[in-house]
C-alpha cells in the first residue's frame, strides 16, 4: 500500500466524514427552519443571519448541559451506547460513490471510500449493528422505561430491515450486482431504477423512515407523549450523539435511496453536455447533482415528519409485517417473471 | 333526532374500500396540504422588533402618578386595594412629616404600595375605584421574570419619575366619556378643598 | 504483512472475548462479547477475501439472532443477583462435559494435519457470484434442503406463538 494511496483513501474518508456532519449539523436547522414554515412560523433567526449560526449555538448548549450518569448503570455500556450508534451512522457513507471518476493527469480519482463488491450488504450489515447503540443504551441506563423504549426501538427496526432486505433482492435482480457504485453505472442510460423498481422504491422508502426512526415511525423517542425512549436517561452530549445519529442516518439514507433509485451522480442530458463543459465539469455537475437528490429526500423526510401522525405500536408491527413483508415477497416474484419473460413465453408458446 | 346545525355530520362505521385501506391517497392529500402551507405568509410578529395593534383602552402595568408639582397623589385610602378582585394590591400607610410636603400631597401617603403581577387580572376596578387619581393602568406591558419575587411591583417601579419630560402619559385611556365623567361628579377626584368650594358656588348659582 | 497483523489481531481478540463470554458474570456482558467474537471471524472471513460470508455473518449473527439473544435476557431481567447457586454436582458434571469437549477437539485439531491439505481452486470462491454459481449448480440440492428445513422451523415457531383455541 502506497502512502499516496493512504492519504487518498484519508482524505476521502474525511471528506465523507466531514459531509455527514456538516449536512447533518445543517438538516437540524433545516428540520426547524422546515417544520416552522410548514406550520405558518419563521423558525429560528436570531443566532446569525436567518438563524443559520443556531445549530452551532445548539451544539454549544449540549456541550455545556450537565452530564450526568445513573448512579446504577454499567457505565462503560451507558456510554458505548451513543457511540456505537454515533459510529455506526459514520460508517455506512463509505460506499457510496459521490461523484463519477475525475481525470487528473490521466489519473482517474475515485470519489469513493471503498468500491466493496458487497456493496448493499455492506450498508445491511452496518444498519443491522445500528440496533446496538439504542439497546445497550436502554439496557445500561438501569431504567424501566429507557428498557422498554429499547426494546420497542430494537424490535421496530429488526422488523422494517426484513422488508428493506427483500426490496432490495428485487432490485439485485434486476441489476446484478451487489456493488453501489456498478448500480449507479448501470443507470447512465437515462432510466433510473425507480421506473424498474416502483413498488420497492416505496417499501424501500418506507422502511428508511423506520430504519432512521424517523415520524410517523418515531415511536422509539416518542418526543410528545411517552417518557422518552431508550434516551430517556441520557443528558448532555451523550443524548446530543443519539439525537446527532439519527440526523446522520437520514443523510445517508436519503444518499442510499438516491443512488439505488434516482440515478446517484447521473443527471438528464449529461452525456450531451459533456461536448459542450468537457468531461470533469460535468463529473463536478454530477457530484451537485447528487446532493441535490440528497437534500430532496431529506427535505422529503422532513415534510412527512410535520404531516404524518404517528402510528399505534400495533399498527406499525401490522405494517411491516404483514403489508409490507408480503408486498416485497409479491415484488420479487414479479420482477422474477419480467426477468424471464422471454423463457416464459417460450414455454407458453411450445 | 333533530340537527341543531347543519355541519354536524352522521357517523357510520362503514368498512374502508381498498383504496381508502391504502392510506396512500390520503397520505398524498395531506402532504399537498402541507406543502401549500409552505408558501404562505407566516403568522408570526417578530415581538420587539415588530409590535402588534393595542387598543386605546388596553390595561397594562400600572404607574402610581405624581401631581403637576411632581408630589405622589396616593394618599394610601386602601380603596384600590379593597376593590382589587385578585387581592393583589397590598399597602402600608404613613404620615406625612414635615417638609415632605414636595413629596406627598395628602397628609397621609402610601409608605409601601405593592402590586402583584402575578395575581392582578388588569381589570381595571383600582383605577375606577382611586378617589386621588393616583392609579392608572398604561398600554406598558409587564415584563417577564425567571422567579415570583420579581414580578412583586413595589413604588420604585410603580411610581413615575419626577421629571417632567418622563412622566408616564395616561391620557390614551382617559376618553371623553371618562373626562366628562370625572368633571360632572359631585365630589369629583382629585381636588382641593378651594376647588370644593368654587364648585359648591357654582352649583348654588345655578 | 499488514494482512499478518489484522489476523493476529483479529485471532487474539476473538480468543480473547470469546473468554469473556464464558467469564462475564453478567449475561448482558457476555452477549456483548460473543458480538465482538463474531466481529473477528467476520474479520477473518475478510482475510479470507470471502467478503460475502463476513457480511452476511453480521448481518445474520451479530444483527440478529444476537438481537434476540439480547430481547430474551433483558426481558427475563437475568443479573448477577438473580444468577441461582449451583450445586456442586451440577458444576462437577459441568467439569466433566466441558472436559470431554475438549478432549474431542484435541483430538481432531491433533488428526486435523494428517489429512492431506486440500488447496482451494479458486481463491476467489469466497467472492459472491462465485459462490452464487457454485450454490445454485452444484449444491442446489441440499441447498434447497436445507431451504425446507427453515421453512419446517418457521411453521413449528407460528404453531407454538399461536394462541391455542379449542
Amino acid at each position: 500500500m502506497s502512502s499516496e494511496l493512504l492519504f487518498y483513501k484519508l482524505g476521502m474518508v474525511l471528506f465523507v466524514f466531514a459531509a455527514s456532519m456538516v449536512v447533518a449539523l445543517y438538516s437540524t436547522y433545516g428540520e426547524r427552519k422546515i417544520a416552522a414554515f410548514l406550520q405558518d412560523r419563521i423558525g429560528p433567526n436570531r443566532a446569525g443571519p436567518f438563524g443559520l449560526l443556531q445549530p452551532l449555538a445548539d451544539g454549544i448548549k449540549m456541550f455545556m448541559k450537565e452530564e450526568m450518569l445513573p448512579e446504577a448503570s454499567s457505565k462503560w455500556l451507558f456510554v458505548l451506547g451513543p457511540c456505537l450508534a454515533m459510529m455506526v451512522a459514520l460508517t455506512t457513507g463509505v460506499v457510496i460513490p459521490w461523484a463519477k471518476p475525475i481525470m487528473l493527469d490521466g489519473q482517474p480519482f475515485h470519489f469513493q471510500v471503498s468500491d466493496i463488491n458487497i456493496g448493499i450488504l455492506y450498508v445491511f450489515g452496518v444498519v443491522s449493528i445500528g440496533v446496538y447503540g439504542i439497546m445497550i443504551g436502554g439496557w445500561a441506563s438501569n431504567n424501566k422505561f429507557a428498557l422498554l423504549g429499547a426494546l420497542r426501538a430494537s424490535s421496530q427496526m429488526i422488523s422494517y430491515e426484513l422488508a428493506m432486505g427483500l426490496s432490495i433482492v428485487a432490485l439485485v435482480m434486476t441489476t446484478g450486482t451487489l456493488s453501489v457504485n456498478e448500480i449507479v453505472a448501470q443507470q447512465d442510460a437515462g432510466i433510473c431504477n425507480f421506473v424498474y423498481q416502483p413498488l420497492g422504491f416505496l417499501i424501500f422508502l418506507i422502511c428508511a423512515f423506520a430504519e432512521t426512526n424517523r415520524a410517523p415511525f418515531d415511536l422509539p423517542e416518542c418526543e410528545s407523549e411517552l417518557v422518552g425512549g431508550y434516551h430517556t436517561e441520557y443528558s448532555s452530549m451523550k443524548l446530543g450523539f443519539y439525537l446527532f445519529a439519527e440526523y446522520i442516518n437520514m443523510f445517508i439514507s436519503s444518499a442510499i435511496i438516491s443512488c439505488l433509485y434516482f440515478g446517484g451522480y447521473n443527471f438528464p442530458f449529461a452525456h450531451e453536455m459533456e461536448g459542450i463543459l468537457g468531461e470533469n465539469m460535468v463529473r463536478v455537475l454530477g457530484f451537485g447533482f447528487l446532493f441535490a437528490k440528497i437534500f430532496g429526500f431529506i427535505f422529503l423526510f422532513m415534510w412527512v415528519r410535520w404531516t404524518l401522525p404517528r402510528f399505534r405500536y400495533d399498527q406499525l408491527m401490522n405494517l411491516g409485517w404483514k403489508v409490507l413483508l408480503p408486498l416485497s415477497i409479491l415484488n420479487i416474484v414479479l420482477t422474477g417473471l419480467f426477468l424471464m419473460r422471454n423463457e416464459l413465453l417460450d414455454l407458453i408458446i411450445k | 333526532m333533530e340537527r341543531l346545525t347543519n355541519r354536524s355530520k352522521i357517523v357510520v362505521n362503514k368498512q374502508m374500500t381498498l383504496a381508502e385501506k391504502m392510506y396512500l391517497p390520503a397520505i398524498a392529500n395531506g402532504m399537498v396540504i402541507t406543502l401549500k402551507h409552505l408558501f404562505k405568509k407566516p403568522a408570526t410578529i417578530s415581538y420587539p422588533e415588530e409590535k402588534r395593534y393595542i387598543a386605546p383602552v388596553y390595561r397594562g402595568q400600572h404607574v402610581l402618578k405624581r401631581d403637576e408639582a411632581g408630589a405622589e397623589r396616593c394618599t394610601a385610602c386602601g380603596l384600590c386595594a379593597v376593590s382589587c378582585p385578585a387581592e393583589a394590591i397590598t399597602m402600608t400607610a404613613a404620615e406625612r412629616r414635615k417638609g415632605d410636603e414636595k413629596l406627598y400631597r395628602e397628609e397621609k401617603y402610601a409608605a409601601v404600595y405593592e402590586i402583584n403581577m402575578l395575581r392582578c387580572i388588569f381589570c381595571g376596578l383600582c383605577e375606577e375605584a382611586c378617589p386621588k387619581e393616583a392609579i392608572f393602568l398604561t398600554d406598558r406591558i409587564v415584563d417577564v421574570s425567571g422567579n415570583r419575587e420579581d414580578m412583586i411591583y413595589g413604588k420604585d417601579k410603580l411610581t413615575e419619575p419626577m421629571a417632567a419630560d418622563k412622566r408616564i402619559d395616561v391620557s390614551v385611556r382617559q376618553t371623553q366619556e371618562v373626562l366628562d365623567f370625572k368633571q360632572n361628579k359631585a365630589f369629583g377626584h382629585n381636588r382641593t378643598h378651594l376647588d370644593l368650594a368654587k364648585y359648591i358656588q357654582q352649583k348654588n348659582h345655578h | 504483512m499488514l494482512t499478518q497483523y489484522a489476523f493476529y489481531f483479529l485471532s487474539i481478540l476473538a480468543i480473547f472475548s470469546a473468554l469473556m463470554v464464558v467469564f462475564s458474570r453478567n449475561p448482558v456482558h457476555s452477549v456483548l462479547y460473543l458480538v465482538v467474537t463474531f466481529f473477528s471471524i467476520a474479520g477473518h472471513y475478510f482475510l479470507m477475501n470471502s467478503q460475502f460470508l463476513a457480511m452476511v455473518h453480521i448481518i445474520v449473527y451479530a444483527g440478529a439472532i444476537m438481537v434476540l439473544f439480547l430481547y430474551v435476557i433483558m426481558m427475563l431481567n437475568l443479573n448477577t443477583d438473580t444468577e441461582p447457586n449451583k450445586s456442586n454436582w451440577v458444576k462437577g458434571a459441568a467439569v466433566v462435559t466441558g472436559g470431554l469437549m475438549m478432549l474431542i477437539l484435541v483430538v481432531s485439531t491433533k488428526s486435523a494435519d494428517q489429512l492431506p491439505i486440500q488447496k482451494a481452486l479458486n481463491p476467489n470462491i469466497g467472492l459472491i457470484s462465485n459462490l452464487g454459481k457454485v450454490l445454485y449448480n452444484e449444491y442446489m440440492l441440499p441447498f434447497e434442503v436445507s431451504s425446507i428445513l427453515f421453512l419446517v422451523s418457521m411453521v413449528g415457531a407460528v404453531m407454538l406463538g399461536k394462541k391455542e383455541t379449542y
